[in-house]
């Protein structure tokens, strides 16, 4: 018998296996993403061909379609023009079109970026002063409140939103950023309370005694203290929050038009002539993906220690 | 530097009072322990002080000024934590310079007076660590530098040793009296350890059930113990009590139980009622064949230099501290005879010791 190891640990057998599991999950959840991005560097016609087509000569067709808007002109016309002056107007020409103007993808994708990282901001940081409260101070009724507070996730957001859709339209925040931006913090603002007040409860109030005792008022001594020690919680909790108010479709549909309308919404009507542009919608949906994958990478470490925080004694 | 003084301080929470009307006075650059089994109120106390707590009532004296209900930050007073509460995210120079940067000194005064702290408890080679990578010693000398370096009126601190192991809290108990004697801050110090409280205070203050039972110096309060509880929570072991049915006259000078004639000193004071205690030191206790209370072994514990022999009697389990040239046997029978006449006779309505010649 192999007394070498002790019998907590895993077999070499069994890590194998665990490593295969792991591959072919991996592999599994990773096809659709990397045909999304390699649809992304197709042209039009290689994106619809049958059979589908795993080698290709790339093309950045899908994004110049993305950022353009675009008219199909006679050749006599394009003869007529000066010769194109880059290679995105040369790549648009090669298709018989000339490029009109910028498309509004760039406007969208800022109003993601304003109202995911916006409502993470403040569902993060109301999240951390309610949790922080409840963790600390006796408040009357706290159990209830708590209790009030989950129950909002209850239901599927969407469930309210024909009186969400009036009230916006009579406070006039619908299509604002602002109003979007309130929307997902009142959604995320629940998981946000729970989640912190699980790591704030974590942290012995010692510290911030100490910080008081050492002349700081209690709200410094939660800035300087507190919150440095949550980081990992607010880290984990922002995550989720971003995840959420990033990817939201249904509320941004029914809610956003022009104004304040974000990616979600819009990438599905990117049409392109005579059938969907493939490309572009890939090329959109792969730029869509970037910063939600930044975020959570930077903040990776601390995810993964904040969601087993608290199993183990410190 | 100053005194501090509480009067008639109280606190409850809901139902229950924590600290009942209690009266203090620390002197200017005392060492002072608060003493007691936990739940008795000294840690709420110290928190009080500390302004962690609000009193329900009465009042805190620190130097002249009444503190009672001001804020922790405008007392200026250090605390040191059981945990230590050292910050985990700063490395040792940020704690220790953390509670001067609010007060807005020059970041080279802060320099100076961070290494100056340093020097003094010898943690001037650990400055730049964090403080995961610190032994629990110097986690307790860091959390003594940041008490330290504000130079505060009065230094507070509640079971510091008590996460030490035996053999460290020992050297550090040497190391924080050499402290005291070094910069004569004035210093409460809450612990449950009457070995500890022995050994560093200058006096000692029992407290049990939220109220203060004796505050004096630890000779006092280990000869003189003012009430039963005092006498069986100091000493180790602690006070031996049997039960007398008969009322203690004045002048009453001996006392027979069960036999065995106890003389006791001259009392001053007669008892109010017929049942009361005997409080006796088991090293005023010996063992011999011919007189005193009869009884047999029940318990032998070795201690090196002396010897603890529980004995059972009539009157209950007595424990005697002898000398180890003393063999007995389990179950041999044997006599127990006081020594000499160290009795205290408890009042057994007031639980309070009644005044004689040895205590007055």
């Amino acid at each position: 018998m192999d007394t070498s190891r002790s019998y907590l640990e895993p077999s070499s057998f069994s890590k194998k296996m665990a490593a295969a599991i792991i591959i072919v999950y991996a592999v599994i959840t990773l096809i659709p993403i990397s045909w999304m991005v390699m649809t992304s560097f197709k042209n039009v016609d290689s994106a619809i061909s049958y059979p589908p087509e795993v080698l290709f000569e790339p093309s950045l067709e899908g994004y110049v379609n993305l950022f353009t808007n675009r008219s199909r002109q006679s050749q006599e016309y394009l003869d007529s023009l000066p010769p194109p002056q880059n290679w995105y107007e040369e790549l648009v020409r090669s298709r018989e079109m000339v490029i009109t103007g910028p498309s509004k993808f760039l406007g969208r994708y800022s109003n993601s970026m304003i109202i995911g990282f916006g409502s993470t901001f403040a569902s993060v940081f109301l999240g951390a002063l309610a949790a922080y409260a409840f963790s600390r101070f006796r408040v009357p009724l706290k159990d209830d409140l708590l209790f009030f507070i989950l129950s909002t996730r209850m239901f599927p957001p969407i469930a309210v939103a024909v009186p969400i859709f009036i009230m916006y339209r009579k406070l006039g925040l619908g299509d604002t950023h602002l109003g979007m931006i309130i929307l997902y913090t009142v959604v995320n603002l629940s998981l946000a309370v729970w989640l912190l007040k699980g790591f704030m409860d974590e942290i012995p109030k010692e510290y911030e005694e100490a910080a008081m005792i050492d002349g700081y008022s209690r709200l410094q001594a939660f800035f300087k203290v507190v919150l440095p020690q949550a980081m990992t919680g607010i880290a984990a909790t922002a995550i989720f929050c971003m995840i959420f108010s990033w990817n939201e479709y249904a509320f941004a549909v029914l809610l956003t038009q022009f104004n304040a309308q974000t990616a979600p919404p819009f990438i599905p009507t990117i049409i392109g002539e005579g059938g969907l542009d493939w490309p572009a919608i890939g090329a959109g949906t792969t730029l869509f993906l970037l910063p939600v994958m930044i975020f959570t990478i930077i903040l990776r470490k601390h995810l993964l220690r904040g969601i087993t925080f608290g199993a183990v004694r410190k | 530097m100053s005194q501090i003084k509480i009067v008639n301080l109280q606190k409850s929470f809901g139902d229950f009072t924590a600290v009942k009307n209690s009266n203090l006075t620390i002197n200017d650059k005392e060492f002072f322990v608060l003493l007691g089994p936990s739940g008795c109120g000294k840690t709420t106390t110290l928190r009080m002080i500390a302004g962690l707590e609000l009193p329900t009532s009465g009042e805190i004296y620190l130097g002249d000024e009444e503190v009672g209900m001001l804020r922790a930050s405008e007392r200026d007073i250090a605390f040191v934590f059981q945990l230590f509460a050292l910050y985990p995210h700063m490395n040792v120079r940020n704690n220790l310079s953390f509670p001067l940067k609010m007060q807005g000194y020059k970041k080279s005064d802060i320099k100076n007076r961070v290494e100056e702290a340093a020097k003094l408890l010898r943690i001037d080679h650990i400055l730049n660590s964090n403080i995961s990578s610190l032994s629990g010693g110097d986690r307790q000398r860091v959390a003594l530098g940041r008490a330290l370096v504000r130079r505060p009126k009065a230094f507070l601190m509640d079971e510091p040793l008590g996460t030490l192991d035996a053999e460290f809290r020992e050297l550090m108990c040497l190391e924080l009296k050499k402290l005291h004697l070094d910069i004569g801050a004035t210093t409460v110090y809450v612990t449950h350890d009457q070995l500890e409280a022995m050994s560093l205070a200058d006096r000692i203050a029992v407290m049990d059930g939220g109220e203060i039972l004796q505050a004096d110096e630890p000779n006092i309060i280990y000869n003189k113990p003012k009430t039963k509880f005092v006498a069986s929570f100091i000493g180790s072991p602690g006070m031996n009590f049997f039960e007398v049915n008969e009322g203690i006259s004045k002048d009453q000078s001996f006392v027979n139980i069960e036999g065995a004639k106890f003389d006791i000193p001259k009392q001053l004071e007669e008892s109010k009622g017929s049942k009361n205690f005997f409080g006796i030191r088991p090293e005023n206790l010996t063992l011999n064949n011919n007189e005193g209370l009869k009884g047999s072994v029940f318990g032998v514990e070795y201690l090196g230099s002396r010897k603890i022999i529980t004995v059972k009697t009539s009157l209950g389990e007595i424990k005697v501290k002898t000398d180890i040239s003393i063999n007995v046997k389990l179950n041999e029978n044997v006599q127990v005879k006081p020594l000499n006449n160290n009795i205290i006779i408890f009042d057994g309505q007031t639980d309070k010791s009644l005044n004689s010649e040895f205590i007055k």
